[in-house]
């Protein structure tokens, strides 16, 4: 679920977790991603961005294009501590929360924080999965695909206080379908969002109230999430630039 | 990416397997308040039967439904078909009015293949004549896979009328796509010609194969098909090929039983068979809608 962030397309959220190119209709998760497209670095603005630690910024060429590294994988873990001690601060504690992360790397994300509160607080936080594909507007212009898993925790989420889960923030198109599937799942008391990293460019009047880290973003470029369980390590990048 | 199913040989085991997936992400809904899902919103599904079909249409009908499809149903009897339209001329018709996936079911084999050519929509075979009937294998196949846990180098043993059963014919090429070993079971007159060159054994005896079958599927006998004798009487043939609850004990213990439906009892399979925990009869139709659901989001989910 996955495709290139080629100018404006009236993109999503999932366009910017590794960007493989097109969209085969039938494509199969997983399947291994090429980007031939992206030469030249863009300049990366320099904005406050939300993390203690500043970045380590080094400049490799990956086959997808040159490519900086924006956040480490120690950056990542003082980020996901940082978000599950502010949902611990803003819902007194975690109570009646549940956290649902949307496929494929809001899952482990949702994972890891709900592993954090416990360690924290030793607050056990239900933890599931909520795949919007099928509430997605753009499924006419990129094609049907395979699905991701929707597992809700017991109990459901009926008077919850449900929080989202994603990697990254974009268009917000992801979060509206994930509202919108939502709706249809129950009635929850409060809806909050949580990203790890949230790069501008919103196309719907949608914003996180847990931001790992802001990064400001030209349109060309891609924001590429990393996750251990998914990808073998962690890191966050930015690939493309100027073309 | 592929724009009908018209065959179960259209469908590779990558693609095969991604609609058993969908399938399964799809029978959640069941579970759940709201049994809606708006993804084909504003897609027309045409439900073209020619033929007479209870489970099948409905459940083409409940499945579009549930993706918020507009349907509609159309049956040549009480159409201008009985005034003597031709096929092409009623699929003009439809294209004519917007149709976004035309499922048809109909007498003569090919139908299907014919109207992929005439209309600009998806087309989805709800079963041709005697040749296939491809979302009924990807129900069976869905079925054994969550009964059984896997699909390759599963013993499944077809049993009855092969020669009139479109459901035999897409079985063997999906299951055959998907890794398991098909035996098919029947008299010799109601085995096809050429059947050597399909991808599955045969065999004439029944008792012989059951203690070895992971999956028994039992075929209606098609009598509205048969022109002729194919076998001296309906009791010598329930003797031999029937499935009654002697032959269900030789099989082992984690075998299941299947029917594609409409069942004659007592003919083909004895009530106390159909009715056992070992029959996934009921199981089949309620797959049915999940699969048929996955088959028109692929298909259609996509198409601009």
């Amino acid at each position: 679920m996955s495709y290139p962030s080629s100018g404006r397309q009236s993109g999503s959220d999932a366009s910017q977790r590794t960007g493989s190119p097109g969209t085969p209709a039938f494509r199969a998760p997983g399947e291994p991603a090429t980007r031939p497209d992206g030469t030249v670095p863009a300049p990366v603005s320099s904005a406050p961005v939300a993390v203690s630690a500043p970045s380590p910024s080094e400049t490799d060429v990956s086959p997808e294009g040159p490519a900086k590294t924006i956040l480490s994988a120690a950056d990542i873990a003082r980020v996901v501590d940082r978000i599950a001690h502010q949902i611990l601060e803003k819902t007194s504690g975690a109570a009646d929360t549940i956290l649902l992360g949307v496929p494929t790397r809001g899952v482990p994300l949702a994972h890891r924080l709900a592993e954090r509160i416990h360690t924290f607080e030793g607050v056990t936080v239900p933890v599931g999965a909520l795949d919007v594909t099928l509430y997605r507007d753009d499924l006419r212009l990129r094609g049907a695909r395979a699905l991701g898993r929707t597992e809700l925790p017991p109990g459901g989420i009926d008077g919850r206080r449900v929080i989202l889960i994603d990697d990254v923030l974009f268009s917000g198109r992801t979060v509206r379908a994930a509202l919108d599937a939502l709706g249809d799942l129950g009635r929850p008391s409060v809806v909050q969002l949580a990203v790890l990293v949230d790069r501008g460019h919103r196309e719907l009047p949608i914003r996180a109230d847990y931001v790992g880290k802001n990064i400001p973003t030209a349109l060309a470029e891609n924001v590429r999430v990393a996750l251990t369980e998914t990808d073998g390590v962690d890191e966050v990048r930015l690939l493309g630039g100027v073309r | 990416m592929i724009r009908h199913l018209l065959s179960a040989a259209d469908l590779d085991a990558g693609t095969a397997t991604m609609v058993l997936d969908t399938a399964a992400e799809m029978a959640a809904l069941a579970d759940r308040e709201v049994k809606k899902l708006p993804t084909l919103r504003g897609r027309t599904v045409v439900n073209l039967f020619y033929e007479d079909s209870t489970r099948t249409r409905i459940s083409f009908e409940a499945a579009a439904k549930r993706l918020s499809a507009d349907v509609i149903n159309f049956s040549a009897k009480g159409s201008s078909v009985s005034k003597g339209e031709s096929l092409k001329d009623t699929a003009l018709t439809l294209q004519a009015m917007g149709a976004d996936a035309v499922v048809i079911r109909h007498s003569a084999s090919g139908a299907p293949h014919r109207l992929a050519n005439w209309i600009d929509g998806t087309v989805v075979n709800a079963g041709d004549g005697t040749h296939e009937h491809p979302t009924q294998a990807l129900l069976d196949a869905y079925t054994m896979r969550s009964r059984l846990g896997r699909l390759a180098g599963l013993n499944v043993a077809i049993v009855g009328d092969v020669l009139h059963s479109r459901v035999a014919r897409s079985n063997v090429l999906l299951l055959h796509t998907l890794g398991a070993k098909v035996t098919l079971i029947a008299p010799p007159t109601l085995l096809p010609v050429g059947v050597d060159a399909w991808p599955a054994e045969t065999s004439y005896h029944l008792d012989s194969v059951l203690p070895d079958a992971d999956v028994v599927m039992m075929l209606r006998v098609q009598r509205e098909r048969m022109d002729q004798a194919y076998f001296p009487s309906a009791r010598e043939y329930s003797r031999r090929y029937g499935l009654d609850v002697a032959r269900m004990r030789r099989l082992p213990e984690h075998a299941i039983v299947m029917h594609p439906g409409p069942m004659n009892r007592g003919m083909e399979i004895t009530p106390e068979v159909a009715d056992s925990p070992r029959s996934t009869i009921v199981e089949q139709v309620a797959n049915g809608v999940s699969v048929r659901m996955a088959v028109l989001y692929l298909l259609l989910g996509g198409k601009a």
